[in-house]
């Protein structure tokens, strides 16, 4: 299966998640090991989505736990009193 | 853990636990049997233990509110309104998802709420609404240069990040923070939002390949003096 750059880009999402068929994925991989700009995007793309997954992106705001607990557990105490 | 090396935070899908054999991951079937015994023990009056169920995920619900809200004092009070509407339905969780997946589902319903409250019908974006893939063209370049986790202590790179994040639908920033950010499953994350595994793919496929055109023209040329660069935005660290 011979494959050109847009139907590599088609297939980036897929391909990082593991959902392709061996197939495609020998043809990508064959295409990647030819093609520096689509090998490029694939390695940009993980990149980006390794340093999107690390805690250190998305931190929550300082305190956020325990007003957390806190509000349950009014709500807790509340529906106690109610019964 | 995909082959690709992406670090997906599994939080959602495994626990440290320890046992006599040191510390050990528990599996998805572990953790939900746990969770299981300790919904039984809620549901029976020891309803203090609610705490301890949802303790794991409290950083997630914020992070998936704020997918949504894009506004930290609103993420954190759907978070708590969230938990709160989850112990008091804690009766009607049946178990055919995870508990995680059906607290996230929760808190993602009370964030679009909360959002067409404030936005109107704005939210109900149909830019998708078919499962094709469209024409999508990525910024192409010759060669990149891996940017390591350790760069994110940079405010300017986690910035950056956010900034492209914030600059995608709803719909695809929700699908790529569960499973990008919250490494839930595509099936988890087809249950929490709510549409079909096929439109879950379609969805993610487009919210990364926004990121990469989004971000990659903004940090390529810079990669070479990359920290050079961080500390000239920052004015130093």
């Amino acid at each position: 299966m011979k494959i050109d750059c847009r139907h590599v880009w088609s297939q980036v999402s897929d391909y990082i998640d593991g959902t392709v068929t061996p197939q495609e994925r020998e043809a990508i991989e064959r295409h990647l090991a030819n093609c520096r700009h689509c090998s490029a995007v694939m390695d940009s793309t993980r990149n980006i989505l390794v340093l999107v997954g690390d805690k250190r992106t998305f931190e929550v705001p300082v305190g956020f736990g325990e007003r957390l607990h806190n509000r349950l557990q009014e709500s807790m105490n509340e529906q106690k009193r109610g019964e | 853990m995909p082959w690709y090396g992406v670090s997906l935070n599994t939080e959602m899908n495994t626990r440290a636990i320890a046992g006599n054999d040191g510390e050990r991951t528990a599996t998805a079937a572990e953790t939900s049997a746990r969770e299981a015994a300790i919904i039984a023990r809620i549901l029976a009056g020891e309803r203090e233990l609610f705490h301890e169920l949802i303790r794991p995920y409290e950083r997630g619900l914020y992070v998936a509110a704020y997918s949504i809200l894009q506004n930290e004092a609103d993420a954190e009070d759907v978070a708590q309104e969230s938990v709160i509407k989850a112990y008091k339905g804690l009766k009607s969780f049946r178990g055919d998802a995870k508990f995680s997946t059906w607290l996230i589902a929760i808190t993602l319903n009370e964030a679009r709420s909360r959002l067409r409250q404030t936005k109107g019908d704005q939210l109900d974006s149909l830019d998708d609404c078919d499962e094709d893939r469209g024409d999508y063209t990525p910024s192409v370049l010759a060669d990149w240069r891996y940017i390591p986790s350790e760069q994110l202590e940079r405010k300017e790179l986690r910035q950056a990040l956010q900034e492209a994040i914030a600059r995608l639908s709803p719909e695809h920033r929700e699908v790529l923070i569960l499973r990008d950010v919250r490494g839930m499953s595509i099936t988890e994350t087809a249950e929490a939002t709510g549409v079909n595994e096929g439109l879950v793919k379609v969805r993610l496929f487009r919210a990364r390949l926004s990121m990469q055109k989004l971000l990659v023209p903004q940090l390529a040329p810079k990669q070479r003096g990359l920290m050079g660069w961080l500390t000239r935005k920052a004015g130093g660290r």
